[in-house]
């Protein structure tokens, strides 16, 4: 249900390379899932299960299509999203077995609820319950003058508040719209008695609120729960056995006092994973800056490198194929162009059933990026050559592939480097975007600071990308003046 | 293949037009190119076509190694009719220069003149030795052979340009406003240089310009061009006693006029 509250995500896989075989799990973008997935990783490691995390891949659409192309053997997810998110055809009054025997259907087992909920609930202070004995929903019937301060969206839809009120019989009360943020901070300032929250929200540790029972159960049902691969688990006992070890492993209080560690406190999720199983003192030494820097900057060259290869591979020769055959070309760069408008998240997401999760999908991307710049400019270059030299070249009698070789290719050399310079640039941009798949990179810091509000590992990421692209860019004026016939670079003698 | 002329019977023309006619794409039957020309360019001849600009004279010329395809008619070389797959092999047996040269401004004048040879597999000891060869003939102090075109005159640019037309011993020189772009004092000394290189070049020269007095002084036989039809063919001799029509005995009234302006 954060989904709604933080809207991007990070982080490719853990540092260590882990073996081929070791199942594969995956965090949804946000601390929580994070949290989830590194104590169910550290506990599987402490039974000798090397268990590998790709952090923060996405939204639930993406974890979920990771799930069941087998990308990733397992991941957290709530029962409630389940119902209304992702299985369409689940009638609306289906229990948890037919849940069970629907995701069985699919090759997907669900384990047992993890102990908490996270759902909708509201929330007033601590000190306020108490002087009021306020404990459940039903209790606000009997206090009318109570002000209430409500997020837009709880606020407007239809099993949000006008649901709710209808459904506790709740008088009419002074009611004001506000940011879920905001909210918070007007109900410690005492602006606003009643709030909507997440039942597992690290403000509720902080501010110290009392979240209301439903006793009347009107909020549907978010429980945590593992959704894994029965191949999976069948394939590995120890891994069948390592999600088994979760149930009612987490409590509603310590998943808001780690989610407060992690957002309020900025501990790293591992390491308040850690502490919760009580293992802190085993835990590995983080990555220091610079090993980070290093990998990182391995990450995205290995994402750029690959990607501009391939491209100036292909779109070297087929920008040579347009150029001559002008129709076609037309044809082969307007593809390239459409291409070129479909915005970079949705890109990944349509390669992720094909080339699954992690830096494959963000090379092809990035490769279908750099075609139309290389393709472009190559066709330019030719296409700029003027006819009498042309002429020339046809007119001594050369085949077509020395013509090419030695004089067409040579005098279009400058606009071909240009455009695969272009292509660079653009790259080792838009590969921060590959953190978003599980690609690593430099926007692997940039997403995880965006997620924890830190801008310290913000720019961890973001410096050393503007660096690159001002270091490609000189690369490749060095190249270009380096491949540039002498004979090109003269001013004309009259 | 090198150095080996296209086979060819005893007195048969290396080229040769048979009612070659040319419209202009777009223009329908609007501009016509050439009507029906035929014409046969005998080897040891320089033939010069002359004519106003737009008469269809570079496009004829064109016509003879396939830059230009014919709308009707044959081009025949070597008495056979002209196959597109054969355009390499006869293009490599054909100097043609161009008004600009057509030089490579990527590549030093050497290694514009070593184009063609190294493709024919010329060791660079036989390239450079030509090349002299030819600087020598053409009065082009060597060691310009290692500047670039960029880094040449006009005039040593065109002496570069029939170098390197000259290069594989061609069995025709082809050349198309030559001098064209030219200052006169240049003109006037390349000229000379031109007349040389035909005196001691016996194989077929088709050359075309706008200039009557100067295919008057290179060529021995005159194509006169006008709207796409031969107007006259003879020596410059009989164009000045024996003008065809009138439009003869205007173009070459105008030529005579223009040194006494």
């Amino acid at each position: 249900m954060k989904t709604w509250l933080i809207g991007i995500a990070l982080l490719a896989c853990t540092a260590s390379a882990s073996g081929e075989s070791s199942p594969r799990i995956g965090s949804k973008n946000f601390t929580e899932s994070i949290i989830l997935a590194e104590i169910l990783r550290l506990d599987a490691d402490q039974h000798g299960l090397r268990l590998e995390h790709r952090h923060a891949m996405g939204g639930s659409a993406i974890l979920w299509k990771a799930l069941l192309e087998g990308d990733i053997d397992a991941y957290p997810e709530y029962t409630g999203t389940l119902r209304r998110e992702l299985l369409h055809d689940l009638p609306e009054n289906a229990g948890d077995d037919a849940l069970a025997d629907a995701l069985r259907t699919l090759g997907i087992g669900i384990g047992a609820p993890l102990g908490f909920d996270d759902s909708y609930a509201l929330g007033v202070r601590q000190e306020l319950a108490d002087s009021l004995g306020l404990r459940t929903l039903s209790d606000l019937q009997a206090q009318p003058g109570l002000r209430y301060g409500l997020s837009n969206e709880f606020m407007n839809r239809g099993d949000g508040w006008p649901g709710l009120k209808q459904a506790y019989g709740y008088a009419p009360s002074p009611l004001r719209a506000m940011d879920h943020v905001l909210a918070y901070r007007a109900l410690a300032s005492g602006a606003v008695d009643v709030i909507d929250l997440y039942t597992t929200d690290a403000e509720i540790v902080r501010d110290h609120i009392a979240v209301l029972d439903d006793d009347r159960h009107y909020f549907p049902s978010y429980q945590a729960v593992w959704l894994y691969r029965l191949d999976a688990a069948q394939r590995d006992p120890r891994f069948a056995a390592s999600l088994r070890d979760m149930a009612a492993k987490v409590p509603l209080q310590a998943m808001r006092n780690m989610n407060a560690a992690v957002l309020l406190d900025k501990r790293a999720e591992t390491e308040v994973a850690a502490s919760f199983l009580g293992i802190a003192g085993m835990m590995p030494i983080e990555d220091g800056l610079w090993s980070r820097l290093w990998r990182h900057t391995l990450e995205h060259l290995r994402l750029v490198g690959i990607s501009l290869g391939a491209a100036v591979l292909l779109g070297l020769p087929i920008g040579i194929l347009a150029a001559r055959a002008r129709r076609a070309g037309q044809v082969l760069l307007g593809i390239t162009a459409v291409l070129q408008t479909i915005p970079s998240l949705a890109m990944f997401v349509f390669l992720i059933p094909l080339l699954g999760i992690g830096a494959r999908p963000a090379i092809a991307a990035l490769f279908l990026y750099s075609l139309l710049p290389i393709m472009r400019n190559t066709v330019t270059g030719l296409a700029s050559i003027p006819a009498p030299l042309l002429e020339a070249a046809a007119a001594l009698g050369l085949p077509h592939r020395v013509r090419l070789l030695r004089i067409e290719l040579p005098l279009a050399v400058r606009a071909i480097v240009g455009g695969v310079g272009t292509a660079a640039v653009i790259n080792v941009g838009t590969a921060t975007l590959g953190a978003l798949i599980g690609a690593g990179g430099y926007g692997e810091p940039i997403l995880t600071g965006i997620r924890l509000g830190s801008v310290p590992t913000i720019l961890e990421g973001a410096i050393p990308a503007a660096a690159l692209a001002l270091l490609v860019l000189a690369l490749f004026e060095g190249i270009e003046r380096l491949l540039t016939p002498r004979g090109l670079r003269l001013p004309a003698r009259k | 293949m090198a150095g080996t002329p296209l086979r060819r019977p005893r007195g048969t023309p290396l080229f040769s037009l048979e009612k070659v006619s040319k419209h202009y794409a777009g223009t329908d039957a609007g501009v016509v190119a050439l009507n029906q020309v035929s014409l046969r360019f005998e080897p040891g001849t320089v033939t010069a076509l002359i004519g106003t600009s737009g008469s269809g004279k570079s496009t004829l010329l064109r016509m003879l190694i396939g830059l230009d395809r014919p709308d009707g008619g044959r081009v025949l070389v070597g008495g056979k009719p002209l196959l597109p797959d054969e355009h390499l092999a006869l293009r490599r047996r054909v100097g043609y220069v161009t008004q600009d040269g057509g030089l490579f401004p990527h590549l030093t004048a050497r290694d514009n003149l070593a184009l063609l040879p190294r493709h024919l597999g010329w060791n660079p000891e036989r390239i450079d030795a030509r090349a002299r060869e030819l600087a020598a003939r053409m009065q082009l102090p060597p060691e310009l052979l290692r500047r670039y075109p960029a880094e040449l005159s006009g005039g040593q640019r065109q002496r570069v340009a029939v170098m390197r037309a000259l290069m594989s011993s061609p069995d025709a020189l082809l050349l198309d406003e030559p001098l064209g772009a030219l200052d006169p004092v240049v003109r006037f000394d390349l000229q000379e240089q031109l007349r040389q290189v035909f005196a001691t070049y016996a194989n077929t020269v088709v050359l075309v310009t706008h200039d009557l007095a100067e295919a008057a002084f290179l060529a021995s036989r005159l194509v006169l061009i006008h709207d796409g039809s031969v107007v006259q063919d003879g020596t410059p001799e009989d164009f000045m006693a024996r003008p065809a029509d009138d439009f003869v005995r205007r173009f070459t009234g105008a030529q005579r006029r223009l040194p006494q302006a």
